[in-house]
């Protein structure tokens, strides 16, 4: 009886304490597991390496400010480098194994697309840090990934906008492209858009070179015989940095306007091999002497402790890393308020994601309603500096992201571009020093 | 297609051919002497082609003369050629009686091992130092500008390597031995010739070529993980039309796939990546031993 009695009042103790607490509260983890691809080997180690860097410099200060929600974050870094298969095990291993907190991932929009269907498998919050492709969100809807940043769509648009601004009279106009799905697509995005807001432009070569290219040779006599006013190239790293040395050595800058929506990572590395006026893009508003916040304490500190730390100034991807890893952290206070002051569960974190607006090192960012980020773009010219050994930028222009950014009733990106004309576009200011 | 058009594909062809012959020489010629594929040869030119540009960047930083420039890329070639050329050799000893696809895989042990080693050298970003080439000068042709290193540095030292070569193989002692190796190494060294010697010089002649290829590109392209991996893969393509082990056969070759890979350009750029495979494809379908194979003497 004696012993009926106590299970009973046991019972009822447990459910009591059971009902007094939330349905979903969890229990902190002692530390915030957090496993981040990015390119640690290959040719994309040009943004891996920076970001991981940067990774590594932020994660050390928001540890010092107390982690995420007190707790101390530790990264798993995954390299993505190592190609598909053994990318996609790694992943799983360090989600199901290491019993990951949160996962970001990645740099490759090709690993995105393959493992934000896994991060819904396994019900684990990704953060989508420095992919492009629009498609993602566009073809399908996911409940665990976010993106923390902008899309190709923002970016190729905003690169239409600021050559129309800076050079609205051109006729024609050429692409140097990658030949893989980055280089394809922004080229559809971006001429689809050109188009829509100049009819009259005229496309005389199309070319794209084999990812990897050590030799554009025939493509820049190509380019200097039809002598295009414009010549496009989305190209990165590598490719980018051969196509405008030998662009340059053989003069075809001098005869064509470089328009390179990615080379603001290049900038450093080519000195002054890159001419006078190319148009630089940041893809967002990444640059190291970025006009509003280069005085700003954080934005400052940061650059200087960068490049003490590697000796060169942080990259667009840098950049996303520090915006993806704040993004997080604005996610898991907002479903920690949300959740009456309780550690919050993957789904409540991956809901606290949608309409977050947080700030990494730049300008803040917005997340729309279906998981994409929503940023300002930052594009320049090209111009020499007593101060640095390596072109910087002049006519900065930041152009607010929400007039980029696809309303999400809107179908397709590449389609949605084409109702577009330069209207829209015509308030934005100049924001030279 | 007019005569304008052919001019210009023929020019960036014959530049693009230079730098391909001499890389793919050294791998024609490595297996020509030792009947080794060598796979590490990509990583040759990638090694030449980075240490030349540190000994640039390090003698002059972004500006010097054409005098550093060609030291930087003697020193890149030298230094790369002897040493990796030797250490690859030494490898390869102790596999000397394996079968030959053992010695193929230790070679490409060895690429993936100096993929690796030059991540921790030079790390990820591209390097280059173009100083001799802006140095150098233009030259317009058909309103086209070209510089002339690549117009006339690249095929002028192809070509002289070629003759060089040939001379050396034909005409001095040293020549003659390798190539009474080349033939029956059995009959060679009943004559007296000292095949480990032979084998030695074979690589350090073939490792200097590589890195040789790597140093004269350098100031052109960015050097970048991964270029080992283009550079060999194309180099095959060469030496597989030609025929291995030819010589004369991979300057034909590279001129062919060099020149059709900028006709290309002009008249169907989608066709540029698969062009050299084209031509190896369809050469090896006609000629499966390639396009200058010898006939050889049966050994029983």
């Amino acid at each position: 009886m004696y012993k009926a009695s106590v299970r009973a009042k046991g019972i009822a103790l447990g459910l009591a304490a059971m009902l007094s607490q939330p349905v979903l509260a969890e229990t902190p983890p002692t530390e915030f597991k957090l496993g981040i691809t990015t390119f640690l080997s290959g040719p994309a180690s040009v943004f891996g390496k920076p970001a991981a860097a940067a990774a590594e410099l932020y994660i050390n200060h928001l540890n010092e400010d107390g982690g995420i929600l007190g707790v101390k974050i530790e990264p798993i870094f995954i390299d993505e480098g190592v190609g598909g298969d053994r990318l996609l095990s790694e992943y799983r291993r360090v989600v199901q194994e290491e019993k990951a907190n949160a996962m970001m991932a990645s740099i490759s929009s090709g690993n995105c697309k393959s493992l934000v269907p896994v991060a819904e498998d396994l019900k684990i919050v990704n953060v989508m840090w420095d992919c492009g492709t629009e498609k993602i969100f566009e073809e399908d809807s996911y409940t665990y990934s976010a993106r923390t940043q902008a899309n190709a769509v923002q970016e190729m648009l905003s690169s239409v906008v600021y050559l129309l601004k800076v050079n609205p009279d051109f006729k024609t106009i050429a692409v140097v492209n990658q030949d893989y799905s980055w280089g394809r697509d922004s080229w559809d995005i971006f001429i689809n858009a050109l188009r829509a807001m100049k009819p009259d432009v005229e496309v005389v070569a199309e070319l794209f070179p084999k990812f990897g290219s050590t030799d554009f040779s025939a493509e820049i006599s190509r380019l200097q015989v039809l002598r295009p006013d414009v010549i496009l190239s989305t190209s990165w790293g590598g490719d980018l940095d051969t196509f405008v040395q030998q662009a340059a050595q053989r003069g075809l800058t001098r005869s064509s306007q470089l328009v390179l929506p990615l080379a603001e990572s290049s900038l450093e590395r080519l000195g002054t091999a890159l001419p006078e006026n190319v148009i630089i893009g940041a893809r967002g508003d990444h640059y190291f002497l970025h006009p509003k916040y280069k005085n700003d304490p954080e934005f400052s500190g940061f650059i200087k402790e960068y490049k003490e730390s590697t000796g060169s100034y942080p990259i667009y991807s840098s950049f996303h890393m520090v915006q993806g890893l704040a993004g997080l952290k604005a996610a898991y206070e907002k479903a920690y308020a949300e959740n009456n002051d309780q550690w919050p569960s993957q789904e409540q974190v991956a809901k606290a994601f949608r309409g977050l607006k947080f700030k990494g090192l730049t300008s803040e960012v917005t997340i729309q309603a279906d998981g994409q980020g929503v940023e300002d773009q930052l594009f320049g010219l090209t111009t020499k500096s007593k101060e640095y050994p390596f072109m910087i930028l002049k006519d900065v222009m930041v152009m607010p992201g929400a007039l980029f950014a696809r309303p999400l009733d809107a179908g397709k990106g590449t389609e949605w571009v084409k109702t577009l004309n330069m209207t829209k576009f015509e308030n934005i200011e100049n924001l030279a020093e | 297609m007019n005569s304008g058009i052919l001019t210009l594909a023929l020019l960036d062809g014959v530049s693009y051919a230079g730098m391909l012959f001499i890389v793919s020489l050294g791998l024609t010629f490595i297996f020509g002497v030792t009947n080794i594929l060598n796979v590490a040869h990509g990583s040759l030119y990638a090694c030449g082609g980075y240490a030349t540009a540190s000994i640039g960047l390090w003698l002059m930083g972004n500006d010097g003369g054409i005098i550093n420039s060609i030291f930087s890329i003697i020193a890149g070639t030298l230094l790369v050629g002897v040493i990796v050329g030797l250490i690859l050799e030494y490898l390869l000893r102790f596999f000397e009686k394996k079968p030959p696809i053992l010695q193929l895989i230790i070679t490409f042990a060895f690429f993936m091992i100096l993929e690796d080693v030059q991540r921790l050298i030079w790390g990820t970003s591209p390097y280059f130092v173009s100083t001799i080439v802006g140095e150098m000068g233009n030259v317009e042709v058909l309103g086209v500008f070209y510089t002339n290193y690549q117009l006339i540095v690249l095929p002028g030292a192809a070509v002289i390597i070629y003759f060089i070569l040939n001379w050396f193989l034909k005409h001095s002692l040293l020549g003659k031995k390798i190539v009474a190796v080349t033939h029956n190494k059995e009959v060679a060294v009943g004559m007296g010739v000292d095949a480990k010697k032979i084998k030695k010089i074979t690589f350090i002649i073939g490792g200097l070529l590589g890195a040789f290829g790597g140093a004269l590109a350098s100031p052109t392209t960015s050097m970048v993980p991964g270029i080992s991996a283009d550079i060999i893969v194309l180099s095959f393509a060469v030496v597989a039309t030609a025929g291995l082990g030819q010589v004369t056969g991979a300057l034909i070759a590279a001129l062919i796939i060099g020149i059709f890979r900028s006709l290309s350009i002009y008249l169907y750029p989608e066709l540029e990546v698969v062009i050299p495979y084209v031509i190896m494809g369809t050469v090896l379908l006609f000629k499966p031993q390639g396009l200058f194979t010898v006939e050889k003497a049966r050994r029983i």
